[in-house]
């Protein structure tokens, strides 16, 4: 991701930080971040447009020092400026704190519900549940 | 006369019941620290989100232009008609009058309302335990709901039907040990779409505020329909007394408990979305704020689930302090008693002995 990406850019960072109601997950300099944005992943780099977005379900990736790292979240928001981007999540999940047994019995039991044909399932609900379960599953392969 | 090794039985079961109640002011002092921390832990969101809101206040069509009404159904405002209480108490007792204390508050509000209907969702043990000997639970269908996290069975009523004026329509118990936001905000979900489809016209919490050891009360606040965005609808509100305030306070300092808090963060969090510059935004304000208004309950209903936690840890600890302080007095006159007793034997057997010598 972002090999176009100059030298010279490489020393700008600027301020990430994710804060869910139960903790602050992030708060450091980063090069890069990539945000799920409802219309849309956003990629930013320092000195960006001021910007407010809600986020969808999805992953956050950024760069720090030069190390990739990604982030589970379910549904978030976000605002952007120039020298800070602040996202406000529900659940903001490391790969390594994704409880991957319970994401695939998630996603089971989303699928199973959109499979049964029952008039009663909330369909959207159900969506919603096995695109976070999915989610979950891609970013925990991958490594912190 | 009282029998000396009866008292010294008595004495060795209050030294044993004082080194548990001081263990378990420990324990309480430690749970509350954590809990505090949580608390705090939960403000910069809090505090972002107030913000975000506020400023879409001002920029999102709030109110529809030609009635004036507000156009989310969370602001709307209804006459009161029925109305919903969440009643948090503890799961735990032994922590003083911290649970009656909560259910006298309750009881109040209840009668402040008389005449209407009141449907009460209780979250905590003690409170569950009181109010179902009090109030019929709400005749109720329940269905299984699709969630990812867990399977929720939700509770559905049926419109109409009440078991009484006055009835339980929902027990959360045992949620308190670790309060996850994932509660909160079911709890959240299921009174706000209550509320949206009009079976009833308020929302109030009831619970026991805790911004520090001595900055406690007891308040009902008002979560829906939301008045304004980032003040505390609070309708009642019980001050703690001076002398709780100086027992708790001694309490949290023979348990190394700091009586203030650092706030780390706050101050940037305050700053979040007010920075003076025209955002871009990617959706539509209306539609942001549609999709946040949700959450300010949520974290409302948060705030009041993680602050009464801190606030029964604080409560356990008082009580467990003066619990210990008192089996020390007891101790110490129950030793008095002792030697006392002690000394009458032997001065009995002296007197036993001259008398007995001067016969012969």
């Amino acid at each position: 991701m972002a090999d176009w990406l100059t030298a010279d850019f490489m020393a700008e960072t600027f301020q990430l930080e994710v804060v869910t109601p139960e903790k602050k997950v992030v708060n450091a300099p980063v090069e890069e971040v990539q945000i799920p944005g409802k219309n849309g992943y956003l990629g930013i780099l320092p000195g960006h447009a001021p910007l407010i977005t809600e986020l969808s379900v999805g992953e956050i990736s950024y760069r720090e020092n030069a190390t990739e790292r990604h982030l589970a979240v379910a549904w978030g928001f976000a605002e952007v400026l120039p020298e800070k981007v602040t996202v406000l999540a529900e659940t903001a999940e490391r790969p390594s704190e994704i409880d991957v047994e319970r994401a695939h019995k998630a996603k089971a039991r989303a699928e199973q519900l959109l499979t049964s044909g029952d008039i009663e399932v909330d369909v959207e609900r159900a969506l919603d549940a096995l695109h976070r379960a999915e989610t979950r599953l891609e970013v925990a392969q991958k490594s912190q | 006369m009282p029998n000396i090794l009866d008292i010294r039985r008595r004495i060795r079961s209050v030294i044993n019941t004082r080194q548990i109640t001081k263990a378990m002011k420990m324990v309480s002092a430690a749970k509350l620290r954590r809990a505090q921390d949580r608390a705090l832990a939960a403000r910069p969101y809090a505090q972002m989100l107030t913000n975000v809101l506020k400023s879409l206040v001002a920029r999102a069509e709030i109110y529809d232009s030609e009635s004036g009404k507000p156009k989310h159904p969370l602001l709307a405002q209804r006459e009161e008609k029925n109305i919903l209480l969440i009643v948090v108490t503890g799961d735990k007792g032994l922590a003083g009058a911290f649970n009656a204390n909560i259910i006298k508050a309750a009881a109040r509000f209840v009668e402040s309302k008389s005449g209407k209907n009141i449907d009460i969702e209780a979250v905590g043990r003690k409170g569950r335990d009181f109010l179902r000997r009090r109030y019929p639970a709400a005749p109720v269908q329940t269905r299984c709901l699709a969630e990812a996290e867990e399977l929720v069975e939700q509770a559905e009523h049926a419109i109409g039907e009440r078991a009484g004026n006055l009835q339980i329509t929902g027990e959360h118990i045992g949620i308190l040990g670790s309060v996850g936001f994932a509660q909160a905000r079911a709890l959240a979900e299921n009174v706000s779409e209550r509320y949206k489809r009009e079976e009833i016209d308020a929302v109030y919490v009831v619970f026991n505020e805790f911004k520090s050891v001595i900055a406690q009360r007891l308040i009902v606040e008002q979560i829906l329909p939301i008045e304004q965005i980032g003040e505390q609808a609070v309708r009642l509100a019980e001050e703690m007394t001076e002398e709780e305030k100086k027992r708790a306070k001694d309490a949290a300092i023979s348990a190394g408990v700091g009586l203030r808090r650092e706030r780390p963060g706050d101050e940037a969090a305050a700053q979040f979305g007010t920075a003076q510059v025209d955002y871009i935004y990617e959706q539509p304000p209306e539609e942001l704020f549609r999709s946040l208004l949700p959450k300010y309950v949520s974290i409302q209903i948060f705030r009041a689930l993680l602050e009464s936690v801190a606030a029964e840890h604080a409560a356990r600890m008082t009580a467990m302090d003066s619990a210990t302080s008192n089996a020390t007095d007891m101790i110490d006159s129950l030793t008095l008693v002792m030697n006392r007793a002690r000394q009458a034997k032997i001065t009995k057997e002296i007197i036993e002995i001259v008398s007995g010598a001067a016969a012969m």
